[in-house]
């Protein structure tokens, strides 16, 4: 199963990078573009039964390493597979 | 005397402290790789900077699980010294030996230079040689030295008296143009609450000959040794 977690900067903390990209969009006439937050993005695949275990493990893992809680926050999605995905859908 | 420098994968700045300690100083000095888990018997320990595990994920996330990192909790546990220098402080604030973390420069650039801080506390390991409100011209080099932490932490570590160094102009002053980064209240290093871990994102290490253009951050070793030798006296009595 695969989860797919983005960990973002807290919406409290200053973005040098995002701030960065912003004025660089403006430089190419992007005037309508009037921010950007930048992230980072990873993709876990999981051995798990459920898409609740698969989320659970994932969540984990934000906690404990991929998502600083002192500056970032983090949302899971999960993508279990085709078939599952499909009845997951339906469960939702 | 003996200090253990801790040698994680892609530290760069392990040599200069060793060199400092051993050659300046004239104590004793050992290196210390991450898979160990012992740290020698050293009586001060220093992380130097550098980019640990190639500052992969975040700087210091991944080094704050090698091996000899439990050991440097049990010895900052026991009010032993710890130092983190540049990246080791950065290794010191993932494993939450003290609070708070590094966001990216607010110029989005490497910053290599020389500055001023102010020496703010005196009651640490590694200030009491210095004299209260002492300027140290002592350079930084990093890409993600801006401190950031939240608004009720940073009042805590303000009223617990925990800024330790903070940016300034030659003169002393506390100003937004002496800040190279965007730390928050010009923050450049912090002590833990019990006093004995101190971070800071310069370099005294690299700061400790006038043929490299400054002497000033030899104070924060001397310091060191004077902190460790009163505690054996205190501990002898």
């Amino acid at each position: 199963m695969r989860a797919r977690v983005f960990v973002t900067l807290k919406p409290s903390v200053f973005d040098p990078q995002g701030t960065t990209v912003a004025e660089a969009l403006h430089t190419l006439g992007y005037a309508t573009v009037t921010d950007v937050r930048q992230g980072k993005y990873f993709e876990l695949e999981i051995d798990a039964r459920t898409p609740e275990e698969a989320r659970r493990v994932a969540a984990e893992a934000a906690d404990k390493l991929l998502a600083n809680p002192v500056i970032e926050s983090y949302r899971i999605e999960i993508d279990a597979g085709a078939g599952a995905a499909a009845s997951a859908g339906v469960a939702r | 005397m003996k200090f253990a420098v801790v040698v994680f994968p892609g530290s760069n700045c392990d040599h200069d402290a060793y060199h400092a300690v051993k050659h300046v100083l004239g104590q004793d000095a050992v290196f210390v790789w991450h898979k160990e888990t012992s740290l020698s018997g050293a009586d001060v320990v220093i992380l130097p900077g550098g980019f640990a595990h190639g500052d992969y994920l975040r700087t210091g996330a991944i080094a704050r699980f090698s091996p000899i990192m439990q050991e440097v909790r049990r010895f900052a546990d026991a009010r032993g010294p710890v130092l983190g220098i540049c990246n080791g402080f950065q290794v010191l604030l993932e494993a939450g030996l003290l609070p708070g973390a590094m966001l990216r420069n607010r110029s989005v650039r490497f910053q290599c230079e020389h500055v001023f801080v102010k020496v703010e506390q005196t009651d640490t390991p590694f200030t009491l040689g210095c004299r209260p409100g002492q300027v140290l011209k002592i350079p930084i080099a990093h890409g993600e030295g801006n401190y950031y932490a939240e608004p009720a932490v940073v009042e805590r570590l303000e009223r617990n008296r925990q800024v330790i160094f903070r940016y300034t102009t030659a003169a002393g002053a506390v100003t937004a143009e002496a800040n190279p980064n965007g730390s928050v209240n010009n923050i450049a290093g912090l002590c833990s609450e019990a006093r004995n871990v101190v971070g800071l994102m310069p370099h005294p290490e690299r700061a400790c000959e006038l043929a490299i253009g400054s002497a000033d951050g030899l104070v924060v070793l001397e310091s060191a040794v004077a902190s460790v030798t009163q505690r054996a006296v205190a501990a002898a009595r």
